[in-house]
């Protein structure tokens, strides 16, 4: 990593440069809510000008970048007796800007589940070298628990990475495309007051978090909490509506269909994200539902997100942006959901019996 | 016509309508760009939006409109008796549609506001399955024509055909648009069933449920949402009603 400093007007004439030649995303003020709140996304942009650099969070995050909500696997030609199977990797190189810290560990865990296990994806593959993350810190949002998560730092997984310290970014370059680009700006090496100000900045973020989960022991937790009643009690609210999963940046769960050409000369098989949560997740040829009800569903998105699966090598995946919690309708967010399920565990006083003797 | 060594037959299509704009039926002459592939994959037997010539040895019936009249459920149940297959096409058909908007207030009363009192037939808007059965339905205000072709090209093919199950909000995620609650409306995304790629939200216009329920809704739930946006609940009854998608919960409801 090479470490240096820049001027915020110089650093908006190198993003500026970089977005004009090039396929870029980055955050952009899409609308006001009705309680007058900016509502952002990360959206193409030609111009730096476009960028809201001081923006809080993106509603939806920025998995879509490396997994479509759809995708197509392969094409398919029909020929006399036979068929011709057509792969592309296709991914334009693509430039990301503005990326949190929690993003970038989101794509670092999706790097693990895509590319480190036994089947790696060549779709997620090619996108993933092509794209060049250029990532933001900031200051946690009230809800924001990905300190929680140890999801609030990152030291890999970007091309460059900026730190605020006032008038100026502070520069974590992590990447030789990324220096040979900043070159040709005006970039300084930070000075004793500029490392001063960054451990600051870090400080400041790291005091700043108001919501905290307890995530520690929680894969053997829900382990023995697979029966309680909490799961209904919260999926009698969840409308099943896949909101939580869709702005999820680490919810990679997806579904397949092949689609014929409307001319029957060929076909197409595509990948399209999906969610757990939705009532048909589960059902399978012949009708079966093996997760027919709400609470059932809700409860595996929270086992795949806090205990891990084995194609994730057991880790839990949710980084704590609160997306989910903040997209969805019904009011339920991670919290609260595990908040309840250790009270009710916690709490209890019913059960409690001495350790066995050593014999 | 050949598919992966299987000789496949043209489908004979028959195209009907009954109380309803014809805007479902028009959809099928739409979408200029497969236009000529999607009609090789039918014979159109009875359309008379595009072909004067009738013919009744259709297979499949595409229904369109809801019923209002004692002489369209005559020639209902003589459709049905002809078609292998009848498809519920199109919301009037599915649900009723925005027909039965007038089915809120005595019909007399309908009459004499629409026609000036004139002397006319007419009773409360049906949807079609209230007369006869019905083999698929296809929803939607109007109906989707990619939705449409991908049906027809299962029926063609003898694939498995089916609608998503899901609610609205899944696709409307994936737009990336605001979410409408979020902009201090009342949206029924959270409980209709998708498969329009969330045309109308997508347009800032809350959905008004043309696809009627998505599969075990959670209604309860999202009475409590508009309840805890602190909207109101006549309003979304009166978007509920919009197309009779959901008279079962606003029986339940009263």
């Amino acid at each position: 990593m090479i470490y240096k400093v820049i001027s915020k007007p110089e650093f908006k004439a190198f993003i500026d440069a970089i977005v004009r030649v090039n396929n870029a995303y980055g955050p952009c003020q899409v609308e006001i809510d009705a309680k007058g709140k900016p509502i952002y996304q990360f959206k193409p942009v030609k111009s730096a000008d476009e960028i809201s650099f001081d923006y809080t969070v993106t509603h939806s995050s920025a998995k879509h970048f490396f997994l479509p909500f759809r995708d197509e696997l392969s094409s398919f030609t029909f020929t006399d007796g036979n068929w011709e199977q057509e792969v592309r990797y296709d991914a334009p190189p693509t430039i990301l800007i503005g990326l949190r810290p929690c993003d970038i560990n989101a794509i670092n865990i999706l790097d693990d589940v895509m590319l480190h296990g036994p089947y790696p994806s060549p779709y997620y593959l090619a996108r993933r070298k092509n794209t060049f993350i250029i990532g933001m810190d900031h200051l946690p949002l009230p809800d924001c628990f990905c300190k929680s998560m140890n999801r609030h730092t990152v030291n890999h997984g970007f091309n460059l990475f900026c730190s605020d310290i006032g008038d100026r970014y502070y520069l974590s370059i992590n990447s030789a495309n990324a220096f040979s680009f900043l070159k040709e700006f005006k970039i300084e090496e930070p000075s004793y007051e500029d490392n001063c100000n960054l451990i600051e900045r870090r400080k400041s973020i790291k005091n700043s978090f108001e919501t905290n989960v307890e995530v520690t022991g929680l894969p053997v937790f829900l382990d023995i909490e697979f029966d309680s009643p909490i799961w209904q009690k919260w999926g009698d609210k969840c409308l099943s509506c896949g909101s939580c999963a869709m702005v999820c940046p680490t919810c990679y769960c997806y579904s397949v269909e092949e689609k014929f050409d409307i001319d029957l000369k060929g076909s197409s098989r595509q990948n399209h994200l999906y969610s757990c949560n939705l009532v048909d997740f589960a059902q399978v040829a012949g009708g079966h539902n093996f997760r027919p009800r709400n609470g059932d569903r809700l409860k595996y998105r929270y086992y795949h997100h806090y205990r891990g699966f084995a194609a994730n090598d057991n880790q839990q995946i949710c980084v704590g942006c609160n997306r989910c919690g903040r997209a969805c309708l019904a009011n339920i967010n991670p919290k609260d959901v595990i908040n309840d399920l250790r009270l009710e565990r916690e709490s209890c006083t019913t059960c409690v019996s001495t350790s066995p003797e050593k014999t | 016509m050949n598919h992966l060594g299987f000789k496949l037959d043209k489908v004979k299509v028959g195209s009907f309508d009954f109380t309803c704009c014809e805007g479902c039926q028009l959809q099928l002459a739409n979408k200029e760009s497969t236009l000529p592939e999607f009609l090789g994959l039918i014979d159109i037997r009875n359309f008379r939006e595009i072909s004067s010539e009738r013919h009744d040895d259709y297979d499949i019936a595409l229904v369109e409109g809801s019923i209002t009249r004692s002489d369209e459920i005559e020639r209902l149940k003589a459709i049905r008796a002809q078609a292998k297959v009848l498809v519920a096409f199109g919301t009037c058909a599915c649900f009723g549609g925005v027909n039965s908007l007038k089915n809120r207030i005595p019909q007399e009363e309908a009459i004499r506001e629409v026609y000036d009192g004139k002397k006319i037939e007419t009773m409360p808007s049906m949807k079609i399955s209230d007369i006869v059965e019905v083999d698929l339905s296809i929803p939607g205000c109007p109906v989707s024509k990619d939705e449409v072709e991908r049906i027809m090209v299962g029926i063609v093919t003898r694939s498995a055909v089916s609608l998503p199950k899901y609610p609205v909000c899944v696709e409307c995620k994936q737009k990336l648009n605001t979410c409408l609650f979020d902009l201090g409306e009342i949206c029924l995304g959270p409980i209709t069933r998708a498969g329009c790629d969330a045309v109308c939200p997508t347009g800032k216009t809350a959905c008004l449920g043309c696809r009627g329920p998505a599969e075990d809704i959670n209604f309860p739930s999202f009475e409590e949402l508009v309840l805890d946006r602190k909207l109101s609940i006549s309003d979304m009854k009166e978007k509920l009603g919009f197309y009779n998608g959901f008279g079962d919960y606003l029986d339940h409801e009263s």
